[in-house]
């Protein structure tokens, strides 16, 4: 069976800008249809995109686009579709004329390119305004026109950044949905950057965690899911590292989240050989007082803020 | 695809030439100047001229014509390089207004309206981008430049026989030149300020402040300093500098200013004005390297 070339590959990648290193030493491979990328504001969800875009020059390592380096920007852009954060837009130009416009841009003839842009415009749902001037259209429709601009020429891989940015509940359903729709197409990679974990649980296979410009967790939702690994959340009083510890030393991956006066919250993941007995055992003997207890599966905001707590710089922060 | 099959397809057809995709940015730049009905009225304007020179070339050239309009002479007399200079050096000026009213919607707004990652984002470099624009002010000041220039030349040398061709063929290639040289300068003057200011008014103000404020400080320098190198903030006096070279019009200048001129400071050289319209241009381009880059702020 021949190997499959991953969509995104980054090996060692670093970016530096204004002086200030955004990307440090990223490495990850990516084959899977759809890519969320999460972390905090300034995590470098938007430089990572851009260094896939070619914007911005590595200072160090390598980004490769289906098995092409990055530095070859011109020929993977043609495979690419691109949704801006910020607003991105002419102003006095309709909607299909924009989207037309960009799709020329992208190769597309003339002719083609119009009649994928009414296409485009009907199936993002803005079938009815697209002769209306971009500027007169609300924010919700500035985005889905954004979607339409970077779906309209048919790209391998789509790269959106905060596509639900701004959007009302019913509008946010919607562009989730679209963005399903166009992963279950089959022939096109999405690559989501958000800060909103619903939007990536919604619509993502793989997740790349970024913190302060490291890769912070990277892990396969699907699995995750698939693993349905038992969790449990303890309110405790009491507990301490000494406990966590112990935990630990029983198998089981642990997470300590301190509430203050002696107050924690402590996630285990319990492997099938681990009983509950266990951990009341443990908690007697580090006098520990088991106030609440939760039985949780595992979810992409616990991934999330493990990673969050967890990373040190050196590695992820979860295994894969 | 009917409309009402809307589902996502991916697209399997040829790609246009990468080479001239410029032309795409260009095309959709000029379509959007000329829905101004205004501009067409001024680009209709600023042909007038040349039919006012069309009819002097054909009165020169036709003794009949002369006859009836009573001007004296039998023999046609020849168009002079003079004529033809002062012709360009009109049409300049209505380029460079051309320039001031196109020129800062070029650019600005896509700056405003964060268009420039989508632009980069396709198979498009920043230089391909700036050709496109760049395509859209010589397309439109070529319309009352060389093009109608060089149109005047021929009808001359049609109307003037043999002989005249062969001996002034010079004048066609300094129409062309001298109008290619200002308009690559005003062109890139006009992307620089687009991109450098937002507003549109301000950015036509500032034109004009390049120009008059530049001539003001280039005429300041020499009277005051006795110096003429002050001149190479002056960028119609280069102009008009390398059009003289162009077509080979030596100064005409009675002595009396000749010798005021001596204690003022002299003419640059040619190669100095040259030079200063190469320098005016390297700091657009300068300018527009560092303006126009897609510029994203990491979240």
């Amino acid at each position: 069976m021949p190997a499959v070339t991953p969509v995104i590959e980054l090996d060692g990648l670093s970016v530096r800008l204004g002086g200030r290193e955004v990307l440090k030493d990223l490495s990850a491979s990516v084959s899977g249809r759809a890519l969320g990328l999460l972390g905090p504001n300034g995590a470098g969800k938007s430089t990572l995109i851009n260094a896939l875009l070619g914007f911005h020059v590595a200072s160090a390592g390598s980004a490769r686009l289906f098995g092409a380096d990055v530095k070859q920007a011109k020929a993977l852009r043609r495979l690419v579709g691109y949704m801006p954060e910020n607003d991105a837009f002419i102003s006095h130009m309709s909607g299909v004329r924009y989207v037309r416009y960009m799709a020329e841009l992208a190769g597309l003839p003339a002719e083609q390119a119009l009649e994928r842009a009414h296409e485009a415009f009907f199936y993002v749902g803005l079938g009815e305004a697209r002769y209306r001037k971009l500027g007169t259209y609300s924010l919700g429709m500035k985005q889905l026109a954004k979607l339409a601009q970077a779906i309209a020429h048919g790209p391998r891989l789509l790269l959106l950044d905060e596509p639900t940015n701004g959007l009302d509940p019913p509008a946010r359903l919607r562009m989730i949905r679209l963005i399903r729709e166009i992963r279950d197409a089959g022939r096109i990679h999405i690559v989501i950057s958000s800060h909103l974990l619903r939007d990536v649980e919604e619509c993502c296979e793989e997740v790349l965690i970024l913190k302060d410009g490291r890769i912070a967790a990277h892990c396969d939702l699907e699995e995750e899911r698939r693993a349905n690994r038992k969790f449990v959340e303890l309110e405790t009083l009491g507990a301490g590292t000494a406990f966590t510890g112990a935990v630990t030393g029983l198998g089981c991956e642990c997470a300590f989240y301190p509430n203050g006066a002696g107050l924690a919250r402590v996630k285990v993941v319990l492997p099938e050989t681990v009983g509950m007995r266990e951990l009341f055992r443990l908690a007697a003997e580090h006098e520990v007082q088991i106030r609440r207890m939760n039985y949780r599966r595992d979810s992409l905001e616990d991934i999330f803020l493990a990673a969050m707590k967890d990373v040190t710089g050196d590695a992820p922060g979860r295994p894969r | 695809m009917t409309v009402y099959k809307r589902s996502y397809r991916p697209y399997e057809g040829l790609l246009t030439s990468e080479r001239w995709r410029f032309l795409v940015v260009a095309r959709y730049g000029l379509q959007e100047v000329l829905e101004s009905r205004l501009l067409v009225a001024f680009l209709v304007i600023c042909c007038l001229p040349f039919l006012v020179e069309a009819g002097v070339v054909y009165v020169a050239n036709t003794p009949s014509a002369r006859v009836l309009l009573g001007i004296d002479g039998d023999a046609p007399s020849p168009m002079r390089r003079e004529f033809f200079m002062g012709a360009l050096s009109f049409q300049g000026m209505l380029a460079f207004l051309l320039t001031a009213w196109v020129g800062p919607v070029l650019v600005s707004p896509d700056l405003v309206n964060g268009a420039l990652p989508l632009y980069l984002s396709r198979p498009l470099s920043r230089a391909e981008y700036v050709l496109g624009k760049a395509s859209v002010l010589a397309v439109l000041l070529s319309a009352v430049t060389w093009v109608p220039g060089l149109l005047i030349f021929s009808l001359q040398a049609g109307l003037a026989g043999e002989g005249w061709l062969g001996a002034n063929i010079r004048v066609a290639w300094a129409v062309f030149a001298g109008a290619g040289t200002w308009i690559a300068v005003l062109t890139l003057l006009g992307l620089a300020l687009s991109a450098w200011i937002k507003w549109r008014l301000v950015a036509s103000a500032a034109l004009f402040a390049v120009f008059f404020g530049g001539t003001a400080f280039g005429e300041m320098w020499r009277e005051v300093l006795r110096d003429p190198w002050g001149r190479l903030a002056n960028l119609t006096y280069l102009i008009g500098l390398v059009w003289k070279d162009l077509f080979a019009i030596a100064s005409t200048r009675p002595m009396a200013r000749e010798m005021l001129d001596d204690r003022r400071g002299a003419d640059l050289p040619v190669w100095a004005a040259w030079m200063g319209l190469a320098v005016a241009c390297g700091l657009c381009l300068l300018v527009l390297n560092r303006r126009l880059q897609a510029r994203e702020v990491a979240s």
